[in-house]
């Protein structure tokens, strides 16, 4: 009988040890997975400590992106910032712009346009679809697919093209600025937005028949890593994440910010398998949940810009009577939906030009911290799932 | 530099032995897959659809620095990251050359004046072979810095230096 | 539940527990004392007039004219009744608890919110802000061997880290603070 003493033993060691078959003397090794690894997307460091191909604790240690984005948030004016909020999430500039931008205009009070309102929706929720497309592909090389990983980066380009065209800039755009959007967009924009979504819509029942509904792709992911209703909440998971476990939250339904609530849209969540075409083996929470939660809510993103395009009024795109602006005393806490969960900003202001403090909630950092809790006696192979389907960025999660 | 650099002296043989190496190696640089922050996705869409390193030879990315000949350092470098970049950058077999990808590894970037945890330039770390500027580089100026290392490794040479010959003959 | 009623509520529970409330600011909260944080927090996750079952941000903030540091707490209540609908946001509120910048200590909720873990420890590693209690309180974000809280107003930037050189020119450091 071996003498490994285990701490948080896992329950499936327990019930070996029950069958008899626990004299098989077994040693404990740690891996180090990361922070150079193709499946972490980034520079996030796993360290593993297994028992053959189970997996007793999963600690994730991250910082190796650590930028000081909020150190420089309390050295720069809000303009000069901008920029930085790009980084973070840098894929989904769009989205960190809005959030920091609606941070600085409650706390100076600001006006924004309608149009600048509308051009904003347009822009977060084609970034949003863009950077889901990733988050598609990526997922399937993680699992061992390539194909879908070349075809969602096809219809990206796309959608870069058109910020391209609006903005000049493939991937840090700095667009939504404070009080509404730095240029107007050019001339036949929504003919060309509106030709790609007619394009683009039909394409994603071709995404679910190459991956979603993929043998191979269900079994790696279906019942792997499920998170609770009730620990998602509890852990600050946000996102597709918190969706993915069946709670219907989404701030721009369930505490709509800029004009979020002229739209009308659905909010997908995770359903267990074998009603409505979902595999069988799917439970709630589980990271397919996850990861076809974001393949719904690109429909969805397509149908808030549909509407969005058919109200857009003429006239300014950004407040033009902004100089010098000053941020009074005080202090704000603004967040909105970003791709991967809810983007906060804290910012207090002295009076001056330049925020006191700047801090940014970013949504992968809490996604990724349950990470050795779900991590804990799944398989090896498991993890690069588990850790896909969060969808982390590590600009955001070190900021 | 590989056992057979810096070897021979320059004649007929060896300008034809050159040329078909230098060919060989130019055209099937293998990269690590070596993504860091924002410059990565770049570096993803070159490898994707529409830019297609593959072109160049250069498409073959590996997740082993052992397998790899080219290491893209695709974003900002961190203190914390700098000891286990010049760690993978040693676990490559010669010949090995680095690009620095965007603006961040080439000085700093926008990072330079109050990034206290932020690497002033990746060549503080490991020598660099090209410098791709942009913030970040459009996938085709990645394609551009990858040509510039073609082309450097298109002039290298299996004779000895001047340099190298001059020492010989002080030596001796 | 406006922010007014829930103070209102915290003071009739706790009296001096909490020392001072903002409620005509954009974003209104209460001081709590220190001391007593841990029983307040308990009571704003388990009291089902509160229930505020989301930690969603710590931040930690330097108030260096004061010589104190300080952290702020910003929860929401995510209603768990297991309709179809989508679910709305039925309140949300801000508490700060300020403690001294020479010996910093706060109590953990780390055992009440998990999501507390991650950022007390990016509270410690950026403010120094010891959190007592909590199971492994150690630097997140910088290296284990760094040097100093990076954002304290009074932070030095380094000049090299291990042989590689950082800023150069010292006074570009933090021309600001």
């Amino acid at each position: 009988m071996a003498d490994v003493v285990i701490e948080s033993t896992p329950d499936v060691l327990m019930d070996l040890d029950k069958s008899g078959q626990g004299d098989v003397r077994t040693e404990e090794m740690l891996v180090n997975m990361g922070p150079q690894h193709p499946a972490t997307h980034g520079v996030l460091r796993v360290v593993l400590r297994t028992d053959g191909e189970m997996v007793l604790e999963s600690i994730p240690h991250v910082g190796y992106l650590h930028r000081c984005a909020e150190k420089i948030g309390e050295n720069l004016q809000p303009y000069q910032y901008i920029p930085y909020t790009d980084r973070m999430d840098y894929l989904a500039g769009m989205n960190n712009n809005q959030a920091y931008a609606l941070a600085i205009e409650k706390l100076a009070g600001v006006e924004v346009p309608e149009r600048g309102k509308y051009l904003r929706v347009i822009f977060a929720e084609l970034n949003r679809v863009a950077s889901h497309l990733v988050a598609f592909g990526t997922y399937g090389l993680d699992m061992g697919a390539f194909t879908p990983f070349l075809y969602s980066f096809r219809e990206r380009e796309m959608i870069l093209d058109m910020c391209e065209s609006a903005c000049g800039a493939r991937l840090t755009y700095s667009y939504l600025t404070i009080g509404g959007a730095h240029d107007d967009v050019p001339d036949r924009f929504f003919d060309v937005l509106l030709e790609f979504l007619d394009y683009f819509e039909p394409k994603i029942p071709e995404y679910n028949q190459l991956l979603s509904f993929n043998h191979i792709f269900v079994k790696r992911t279906a019942d792997v890593g499920v998170i609770s209703a009730s620990d998602a909440i509890a852990w600050g998971l946000t996102g597709p994440c918190l969706r993915g476990s069946g709670v219907k939250w989404d701030l721009r339904r369930s505490a709509p910010y800029e004009i979020y609530d002229r739209f009308e849209f659905d909010i997908p969540v995770g359903v267990a398998g074998g009603t409505d075409g979902i595999p069988r083996s799917v439970v709630v929470g589980d990271c397919w949940s996850r990861y076809f939660v974001r393949v719904l809510e690109m429909q969805q993103s397509c149908r808030i810009i549909r509407q969005a395009i058919e109200q857009i009024p003429d006239g300014d795109h950004i407040n033009k009577k902004l100089k010098n602006l000053k941020l009074p005393a005080g202090e704000v806490y603004m967040e909105i939906e970003n791709p991967r969960g809810q983007l906060g900003f804290y910012v207090q202001g002295d009076g001056s030009a330049i925020p006191s403090r700047v801090k940014a909630r970013g949504p992968s950092f809490s996604n990724i911290s349950i990470l050795n809790h779900i991590g804990r006696g799944c398989l090896l192979a498991d993890i690069p799932a588990i850790v896909g389907s969060t969808d982390i960025v590590m600009g955001e999660v070190d900021r | 530099m590989s056992w057979i650099d810096n070897k021979f002296e320059e004649g007929l043989i060896v300008t034809s032995l050159d040329w078909a190496i230098n060919w060989g190696r130019q055209n099937s640089i293998w990269p690590m897959t070596f993504g860091l922050a924002c410059c990565a996705i770049e570096m993803m869409a070159v490898g994707a659809s529409r830019f297609d390193i593959d072109r160049f030879g250069a498409g073959a990315f590996r997740a082993s620095p052992r397998q790899s000949d080219l290491m893209i350092v695709a974003g900002t470098v961190t203190y914390k990251m700098a000891s286990r970049l010049k760690r993978l950058y040693n676990q490559m077999p010669d010949p090995k050359y680095v690009i620095a990808m965007g603006a961040c590894t080439i000085g700093g970037g926008p990072y330079f004046k109050h990034g206290y945890h932020v690497v002033k330039g990746v060549d503080l770390v490991v020598p660099v072979d090209v410098y791709v500027p942009g913030c970040p580089p459009r996938p085709e100026a990645l394609i551009e810095g990858l040509m510039r290392l073609q082309d450097k490794i298109r002039h290298q040479t299996r004779a000895k230096d001047p340099i190298s010959r001059v020492k010989e003959e002080v030596l001796n | 539940m406006t922010s007014e009623e829930i103070c209102d509520i915290l003071k009739g529970e706790f009296g001096e527990a909490v020392t001072d409330s903002v409620m005509d600011a954009r974003r209104p909260y209460v001081v709590i004392d220190a001391a007593r944080w841990e029983e307040v927090a308990r009571f704003l996750r388990d009291d089902p007039r509160m229930a505020f079952n989301m930690l969603q941000c710590l931040s930690a903030i330097d108030l260096l004219e004061d010589n104190k540091l300080g952290a702020v707490y910003d929860f929401f209540c995510i209603p768990q009744d297991g309709t179809d609908d989508v679910l709305t946001l039925r309140h949300h509120f801000a508490v700060r608890v300020v403690t001294d910048r020479d010996d910093p200590h706060l109590p953990t909720v780390s055992h009440l919110w998990p999501a507390a873990d991650w950022h007390e420890r990016e509270a410690f590693d950026m403010m120094g802000i010891v959190f007592d209690g909590h199971p492994n309180l150690e630097r997140i974000l910088c290296p284990d061997d760094w040097e100093g809280y990076p954002l304290r107003k009074d932070y030095e930037f380094p000049l090299e880290y291990h042989g590689i050189p950082g800023t150069t020119e010292h006074e570009l450091t933090n021309p600001r603070h």
